[in-house]
């Protein structure tokens, strides 16, 4: 039987970038946290040498940003047309948006009717994301430890979550407004139907790959078999987990966009619609930057909750 | 804390850890297994009887079903014929009575030495002092008081491998099944492991079944050592070839001419035979 790995929405081979992260990854410390935290033998020299080496990977991260700042700013002023079509001329300059996004945050700039608003949307849609994202692990883990483990619950469910897996979210958003209605429900519903499936697919990998000594071990030990999968399974198949929440919460920052765009007036996505409709193009790029930070924050702050769990624990493989 | 002790040097280290374990015997009545979609027995006809407290030390080539004979005893492979009872009582599946240490320690990788020897104890339910005190003891056992808060992965092989044992020993097992335990392990670190094994042994009077593919190691160990043959590669079941007791006295010199001639003749038992599928 055989497991398919590639669990990204986009079909992606996602299980492994986000597993094996540290090499694609922009700066190895962190991404590669709780494993550089394994060996527990942490004193003051080696953390010395982690924040020195922390320092150095966000001094690397910045000259790129610049450049492209800097790229955006010539070619708006001098109307570049690149690939695609793209007609630089219509885009705002770096300079609008970044007053665009200081009057959004605090106001006094602009004073219109964003003025100021940036907190209370950012707050609803990181609420959504959070209840569909936590939804979607509280069904995800405990149902890939059993699927991983158990041949006839795999045969039983595997088809069938393969058959909906390839649908697209965004085609779900439809249906969902009908026979949810607006509000926040139907969006918290898209956040978990983009987050389950990573988790998912990523639990029964991880699963799959636990040692079968340590069941061994686990049953001569006097485990009962129900209890070994969260005695021992799930917690041998915790770094794919991990893996998968990582996904899972990336997707669930790309789907709140399209899961607030009909019949929701607070949230970054209903703000990028009202946008749109108003040709704001600057308050455009300025709410693509905050859903972009707000992504990038929360995978920080997940990796970060990990290693404040695991503390000095070596999570395995 | 060092890997290895000297041979037969007697510890200091009191024996609380195992001492109460309360030994089984072991029959063996013609067992055989065979291997889901495998044409034949990978062993058959095995027929044992091994007393409570006895030490049976298992050699033989490679694939003449040591492995299979240990995990049927152990309970992770169901007999396709004959039967297994430890104790008196048949074996269906693993259970906390039949302790077993592998080859590659089987340590959970996530939990401190402590809490891997806490972990039997624990899933037996009982009381927190009685599974803290048995932590202790058995710690002290294999000498490993010094690094209960490490993690496995921070150890040695020889190390590890105490943990295992210990891990085993808190949970007062009846039998004690050993799959090449010493197998990884370098020759220093193998003879202090031995003599540890052995005090343990007497200590806690507990039943051993030893897989080993060195025969000194087994002459120097065993009660009795159980000489297996055939396999798959000579076209034959594994099978017992010959049980032979080693009666030399304990703290056994591996440089006396008895103890030679007794690895000598179970070395030509293990081989013999192997020649016939050659020529
Ligand atoms: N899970 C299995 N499925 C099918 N055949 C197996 C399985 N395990 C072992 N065998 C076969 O059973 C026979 C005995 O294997 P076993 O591992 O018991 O030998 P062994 O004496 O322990 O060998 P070694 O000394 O190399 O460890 C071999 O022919 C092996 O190929
Ligand atoms: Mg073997």
């Amino acid at each position: 039987m055989s497991v398919p790995t590639g669990t990204h929405q986009a079909g992606e081979p996602a299980t492994d970038t986000a597993r094996v992260s540290p090499p694609a990854s922009p700066d190895p410390n962190t991404a590669n946290a709780p494993n550089a935290d394994a060996p527990g033998r942490s004193n003051g020299g080696e953390r010395g040498r982690r924040s020195r080496s922390a320092l150095l990977g966000a001094l690397y991260a910045i000259p790129v940003p610049v450049l492209l700042v800097l790229l955006w700013d010539r070619g708006v002023a001098g109307a570049w047309l690149l690939p695609f079509g793209i007609q630089m001329e219509y885009l705002p300059a770096p300079y609008d948006v970044a007053r665009r996004l200081v009057d959004l945050a605090f106001g006094g700039v602009i004073d219109d009717t964003y003025s100021g608003t940036l907190w209370e949307h950012l707050w609803a849609s990181t609420r959504r994301v959070l209840q569909g994202f936590a939804l979607a692990a509280a069904v995800a883990v405990p149902l890939g430890v059993v699927m991983g483990r158990s041949r006839t619950a795999f045969r039983l469910l595997e088809p069938t979550i393969n058959l909906i897996r390839p649908i697209p979210v965004t085609a779900w958003a439809p249906l969902s407004l009908l026979i949810i209605g607006f509000g926040d429900q139907s969006t918290i519903f898209l956040v978990f139907l983009a987050s389950v499936f990573a988790i998912l697919l990523n639990t029964i990998a991880g699963v799959r790959e636990v040692p079968e000594r340590l069941v061994e071990a686990a049953a001569m030990l006097g485990t009962r078999p129900a209890r070994t999968l969260y005695k021992v399974v799930l917690p041998a198949a915790v770094p794919s987990i991990i893996g998968g929440l990582r996904i899972a919460l990336g997707l669930a920052w790309v789907i709140l966009v399209v899961g607030e765009t009909v019949g929701i007036s607070t949230g970054l996505g209903a703000l990028i619609t009202q946008a749109r409709e108003q040709s704001r193009t600057d308050l455009i790029v300025a709410v693509m930057i905050v859903i972009g930070l707000a992504g990038f924050l929360a995978d920080r702050l997940l990796m970060l909750l990990v290693r404040l769990i695991a503390g000095r624990r070596p999570l395995i493989n | 804390m060092p890997d290895t002790l000297p041979t037969g040097a007697p510890r200091t280290t009191a024996a609380p850890a195992t001492a109460t374990a309360a030994a089984a015997g072991i029959e063996i009545d013609d067992l055989g297994k065979r291997y889901p979609g495998s044409a034949g027995y990978a062993m058959d006809g095995v027929t044992i009887d091994i007393a409570r407290g006895e030490f049976v030390c298992v050699v033989g080539a490679s694939g003449c079903g040591k492995s299979t004979l240990l995990r049927v005893l152990a309970g992770f492979e169901t007999a396709s014929k004959g039967t297994v009872r430890v104790g008196g009582a048949p074996v269906a599946g693993p259970g906390p009575d039949r302790a077993v240490v592998f080859q590659d320690y089987g340590l959970f990788p996530w939990l401190t030495v402590a809490e891997n020897i806490a972990y039997g104890p624990k899933q037996a339910r009982l009381p927190k002092a009685t599974v803290r005190e048995r932590t202790e003891a058995a710690l002290h056992a294999v000498g490993l008081t010094r690094v209960e808060r490490s993690f496995p992965h921070q150890l040695s092989g020889g190390m590890q491998q105490r943990v295992a044992i210990a891990r085993v020993l808190a949970n007062r097992p009846a039998v004690l099944l050993m799959d090449e335990p010493f197998g990884a392990l370098d020759a220093l670190t193998r003879s202090g492991m031995q003599a540890e094994l052995q005090r343990i042994h007497r200590e806690a009077g507990v039943t051993v079944v030893f897989v080993t593919h060195s025969i000194e190691e087994a002459v120097y160990l065993a009660d009795r050592v159980v000489v297996m043959a055939g396999g798959s590669a000579h076209g034959n079941a594994g099978h017992v070839r010959e049980i032979v007791p080693v009666g030399l006295p304990r703290e056994r010199d591996t440089t006396s001419p008895e103890f030679n001639a007794l690895k000598r003749r179970i070395d030509a038992l293990v081989h013999q035979g192997n020649e016939v599928t050659a020529g």
